[in-house]
């Protein structure tokens, strides 16, 4: 196999998103990690453009990036004090968690690099932006209306919650 | 263009992620770092949805549509889960999982 710029590109993406994510996991200050997964997201919208789904590289930016993040960021300033300090940032369970997460990979790995994928070969020719609005009324019409009453419910529950008494 | 990149670096890519997740989901003591755990997974899964979609049927969208419907469903559960945690804050004064025992009678 050749080495082209694409892998060089995909490799060098690869790489600053496993380090943000590690970032995420791995450091003490919350704030830090909400940073770091800032980091994440963006790395995960390239890898969606290198697979030219633009569409859901801009919807990523805007969801994660514009809206969970900037979220995330807000819960930790409203409930600061709690984060800095005495308390340990991993529970009892950590050593065990990090067997089970490597183990988990390691199987994963093995797995899907001994299975044939089927892949095809093949330049995208069709406007997939146009194929997405039109898969969402027609095809996938009844799960979008679904999400949307979802977003509405869980949005109004959220209020709901977070509100004074 | 056709793909160059092989779809197992892709599917690598997401296991890595998945697990790097999967170990903040599991082992971070604040609420706030197991949200965080479970939105790296989601990127996981969603970077799967979209290779498979990619170099499987690159003639369909149905992976994307997948992609988009966990993305609204992330957007959903991080609304809840920070209200939830906000409200526990309130009451409780700390966002520490170990000590957020109401249920526990």
């Amino acid at each position: 196999m050749e080495i082209t710029f694409f892998h060089v590109i995909f490799l060098v993406v690869a790489a600053f998103t496993l380090v943000c994510a590690l970032g995420v996991v791995l450091s003490r200050n919350l704030f830090h990690a909400s940073i770091w997964l800032i980091g994440a997201f963006a790395g995960v919208a390239i890898l969606y453009w290198t697979m030219e789904a633009e569409y859901l590289a801009i919807a990523q930016i805007m969801v994660y990036i514009g809206a969970i993040a900037t979220l995330i960021v807000f819960s930790i300033m409203l409930s600061r004090g709690m984060m800095l300090g005495r308390a340990p940032m991993n529970n009892f369970q950590s050593g065990i968690s990090a067997v089970v997460a490597v183990l988990l990979f390691g199987i994963l790995a093995l797995v899907l690099l001994q299975i044939n994928w089927p892949v095809v070969q093949q330049a995208i020719t069709s406007d997939q932006i146009a194929q997405l609005g039109e898969a969402l009324v027609s095809t996938y019409v009844v799960p979008f209306q679904t999400i949307a009453v979802l977003l509405s419910v869980a949005l109004i529950g959220a209020i709901m919650i977070a509100r004074e008494h | 263009m056709t793909p160059v990149i092989p779809l197992s670096w892709y599917l690598l890519l997401a296991a890595a992620l998945f697990s790097i997740g999967l170990y903040g989901a599991l082992a971070r003591r604040n609420a706030i770092g197991v949200l965080m755990g479970i939105e790296l997974i989601l990127n996981a899964v969603n970077i799967n949805l979209v290779a498979f979609n990619r170099y499987i049927v690159p003639q369909q969208v149905s992976g994307q549509i997948f992609a988009i419907f966990v993305l609204a469903i992330a957007a959903a559960e991080a609304a809840v889960g920070l209200a939830l945690i906000i409200a526990i804050y309130r009451s409780r004064a700390t966002v520490n999982l170990d000590e957020i025992d109401l249920l526990k009678g």
